[in-house]
């Protein structure tokens, strides 16, 4: 028994601390990017694109956190981007444009839809649950369609980027990157200090056996909801940053196909990984910006006509790619990068 | 006599037409190990199903400590000090073996809702835990993940996470199903020691398990109790002999 | 006046909700039987619109192209099955609906390469053309109710089917308990084709009946995909009478709604805030009869599984 005592309770080297080297190099491209994107000669396209990647990196990690950590499948998570999207639009229409006020609505406003919809979701099991929260997602969506005052169908347009703290630094590209940068990073530590500490545990326990954890004494269903709110606060800050990088809001914000997109994102990044979210939410929006270039740099051996048909259909080629990393590419990006490692 | 320790009261489940479990009536107490044994099919893993709240009985009452159990949840009876094994091995099998008791033991032990810090770096969270495997003689493999665990040392992890809950009651559903020889042996040193300190309701198949570790013996045959008495006792009772005829060897 | 409303409005939400009938039936089977989420039976609907509008343009005539038009979504439905789908039953939910989101995606877009971007519009049929009085001072378009009473056949006729024929026993079976049926020594695999084949095509002939009625455009199974599924959730998953049931009631509170959403809160609000909320609720009032339905029993109305 003392001798039992004193061995060393180290944990094993987990997955996540063995892989540290891809998280430093995925930020460490962010951080470079900009200083390269001054060298490309399309700047603000270079910056405008990556912006984008970190915002949905941001929605894409959320998700991750209760679809990786906790296996629920969620089909409405677009949902919190639109709410984040009309928090910051809504308020600066009535001339609260200071980015201090509009997130903390924003994170209140997705906390508060998380907690209705999630109680009622998390009711349910398997199908039940992502075709709920689809529906969930829908009635959002199509309530913004009818917000007549708040462009309806059309969306808004932003006048400017928010304030922050009474100041226009956001409108500098360069200073919004950052900005988004800094998110990202602090949404990253703190999901994976939400994923290691107790509450994570329980989550992470109860995705694998949720009766276990009933015959320990906890409840799943707190848990759960618990995380379900904090995922869909994360997807609402990154709804409202996604806002100001358009400068602009609408209920495609919130269609079922983005949450599709999203669930997508995690997926092909590797779930539960929380970085693999990042890259797969960067692979997505990088494949779908350059596909239609690279179908038509590599049909070279068809007729010009044929190859920009080709590059103007690229989602004929995008679909089957998506039924075909699903079908073969088990653990997504972060698998394939894992593999070598397990020889 | 103390007063029991755990009451059933007239417990009843149903299904439709098919009454599984009827009218079953005990008491256990405190510091004895309580057999339950009975045929195939008698409503042995639902009468634990009901006990430890995995099902709800169309009536009846369980009483643990005095108090009346019955409305509550598996969850809040655990915490009680109402804990359980399953029959089919139920662990955590990504988790390490230590992790898969120190979640026991952080059940009892502070707010789960932590949301900072490593848990798995917590010493009032694993020096507990270890503990635990040490008494099931699992210390070794701590940091094994559980499912590659040999299905003995699965089960010995099963006992390990209901000690980690703090039972005043284990409640053990067939601790031995699909051992071999060697690791029943293992499992059944382990309920010897257990039940020094421990109230345990054991249901099992093994007889030879059954009569060398029980004090008393209740038997269940289709969903009713038709005794409860010292092993002994039991082993002369003519109904038992009667209801087991044909099924197993009586030791 | 306002009766005769109501009454119109209750024609066309029955009418809305048999065709949406037609699209959840095959989809709660396809799921009940074989556990599997197919998110690309929306664009099997859209599928059975554009073969309607080609054929029927090919053709002359609408007769001709629906009968064309069935074989037609039938023979597509199977080569989906036999390309993508069956590689899919043993995944999990995520990896099916993942996959069958990429069907979407690709037809979505096929359907654009083929026939153009452009919102394709298929003639009424002459002899169902035009409109009839049911009420005095009442009219109403024949298409329409042809429509309702086409739906009202096939779900009679799918009733005698899954109710009272061999096949109708297995797939009933096999939706509360696959495993069992597969143990009795039934191939499973062609139940499943069938199943399959026969959901596609009931989608393909909602498209079909409601391409006169509606624009034939390149993502116009999304949407209604999404109330099938809301249908099969509120109707219990696997049961076609749950199916029928919540059609007809996501139908008549969709489009009753619609229109007496904003005279209903005139009661409590002032005309103008009336107007205004009533028209933002109104879309929102099915979802929030799922969510109600599914709080009070979380296997919707007729669960079919244990």
């Amino acid at each position: 028994m003392t001798e039992i005592a004193e061995t060393p309770s180290a944990p094993m080297p987990s997955l996540s601390t063995r892989f540290e080297i891809v998280p430093i190099v995925l930020f460490a491209a962010f951080a470079a990017a900009p200083l390269l994107a001054a060298y490309s000669g399309a700047e603000g396209y270079v910056l405008s694109l990556l912006t984008r990647v970190m915002i949905f990196g941001i929605a894409a990690m959320a998700l991750d956190l209760i679809l990786g950590y906790g296996a629920l499948v969620s089909f409405g998570h677009a949902a919190f981007l639109g709410l984040g999207g009309y928090a910051v639009g809504i308020l600066a229409s009535h001339g609260i444009e200071d980015a201090l006020v509009q997130i903390p609505v924003a994170l209140a406003a997705s906390a508060l839809f998380a907690l209705v919809t999630g109680a009622i979701s998390l009711r349910t099991k398997g199908v039940y649950f992502i075709m709920i929260t689809l529906a969930f997602g829908q009635m959002l969506y199509f309530l913004a369609t009818s917000l007549a005052a708040y462009g309806g169908d059309d969306g808004m347009t932003l006048s400017s980027r928010s304030l922050l703290a009474g100041t226009g630094v956001l409108k500098n590209d360069f200073t919004f990157y950052w900005v988004c940068l800094l998110c990202l990073l602090g949404a990253y530590a703190f999901s994976r200090s939400v994923v290691a500490s107790r509450f994570g545990r329980v989550l992470r326990g109860t995705r694998e056996n949720s009766i276990r954890m009933e015959a320990i004494g906890f409840q799943p269903f707190r848990f759960q909801l618990a995380a379900y709110v904090l995922s869909g606060m994360l997807a609402g800050l990154a709804g409202c940053l996604l806002a100001n990088q358009a400068e602009f809001v609408s209920p495609a914000f919130m269609t079922w196909q983005r949450s599709g997109e999203l669930i997508f994102m995690v997926v092909l990044g590797g779930l539960g990984s929380l970085h693999g979210a990042v890259i797969g939410a960067a692979a997505f929006l990088l494949l779908e910006e350059f596909l239609p270039e690279i179908l038509h740099s590599l049909s070279f051996f068809l007729s010009e006509e044929a190859r920009s048909h080709l590059a103007e259909n690229w989602k004929m080629v995008f679909g089957p790619l998506l039924i075909l990393i699903v079908l073969f590419v088990r653990g997504g990006i972060m698998g394939l990068l894992r593999r070598p490692h397990h020889g | 006599m103390a007063e029991p320790l755990l009451e059933l009261r007239n417990l009843r489940k149903a299904y439709g037409a098919l009454v599984v479990t009827d009218d079953v009536s005990l008491s256990v107490r405190p510091g004895e190990l309580h057999a339950i044994i009975g045929p195939n099919g008698a409503g042995k893993t639902t009468l634990i199903h009901q006990i430890s709240g995995t099902l709800a009985s169309n009536s009846g009452s369980v009483l643990f400590g005095g108090e009346d159990v019955t409305q509550l949840s598996m969850p809040q009876r655990v915490r009680r000090g109402l804990a359980r094994s399953f029959q089919i091995t139920s662990i955590l099998p990504g988790f390490s073996a230590l992790e898969n008791v120190a979640l026991a033991v952080q059940a009892r032990s502070g707010s789960s809702f932590r949301l900072f810090g490593q848990a798995s770096q917590e010493k009032a969270l694993n020096e507990p835990a270890m503990e635990c495997l040490a008494q099931v003689n699992l210390a070794a493999r701590a940091h094994v993940p559980a499912g590659l665990l040999s299905h003995g040392e699965k089960r010995q992890l099963e006992l390990a996470i209901g000690l980690a809950t703090a039972p005043r009651l284990l409640l053990l559903d067939e601790p031995l199903a699909g051992t071999g020889h060697e690791e029943s042996q293992r499992v059944v040193e382990t309920l010897r020691r257990l039940k020094e300190r421990l109230t345990i309701v054991l249901i099992e198949h093994d007889m030879d398990a059954v009569f060398s570790l029980a004090d008393r013996v209740s038997v269940l045959v289709y969903g009713r109790v038709i005794a409860t008495d010292t092993p002994a006792r039991i082993r002369e009772n003519p109904e038992v002999r009667a209801a087991y005829l044909g099924e197993e060897e009586m030791v | 006046m306002n009766a005769t409303l109501l009454f119109v409005q209750a024609l066309n939400g029955l009418q809305f909700g048999l065709i949406l009938f037609l699209i959840a039936a095959g989809l709660t089977l396809v799921f009940g039987v074989m556990d599997f989420i197919n998110l690309a039976h929306g664009v099997q609907y859209m599928v059975g619109a554009y073969l309607v509008a080609a054929f029927s343009a090919w053709t002359g005539s609408f007769g001709w192209a629906l009968l064309l038009a069935l074989p037609s979504a039938l023979a597509f439905g199977l080569l989906l099955e036999v390309l993508v789908f069956r590689h899919l039953y043993d995944r999990d939910h995520l990896d099916q609906v993942l996959a069958t989101f990429g069907v979407i995606l690709f037809l979505n877009q096929g359907v654009k390469f083929v026939w153009g971007a452009a919102p394709l519009s298929v003639p009424v049929p002459d002899l169902l053309s035009g409109s009839v009085e049911i009420a005095s001072g009442l009219l109403y378009p024949v298409y329409r109710l042809a429509i309702i009473a086409a739906g009202l056949v096939v779900a009679a006729l799918l009733y005698v089917l899954v109710n009272h024929t061999r096949v109708g026993m297995l797939v009933r079976a096999g939706a509360s308990n696959a495993a069992m049926v597969s143990a009795l020594g039934v191939n499973i695999q062609r139940l499943f084709m069938i199943v399959f084949g026969f959901g596609a095509m009931l989608a393909g002939f909602a498209g079909a009946m409601v391409a006169p009625i509606l624009s034939v455009e390149p993502g116009m199974g999304d949407n209604i995909l999404i109330l099938a599924f809301v249908v099969i959730v509120i109707g219990g998953i696997g049961s076609i009478r749950g199916a029928f049931l919540a059609a007809l009631l996501i139908g008549l509170v969709d489009t009753v709604g619609r229109s007496f959403a904003p005279n209903l809160l005139r009661l409590v609000l002032d005309p103008a805030a009336a107007s205004q909320t009533g028209r933002a609720i109104a879309p929102m009032l099915i979802y929030i009869f799922m969510a109600a339905v599914l709080f009070f029993r979380p296997s919707g109305l007729f669960p079919v599984k244990r």
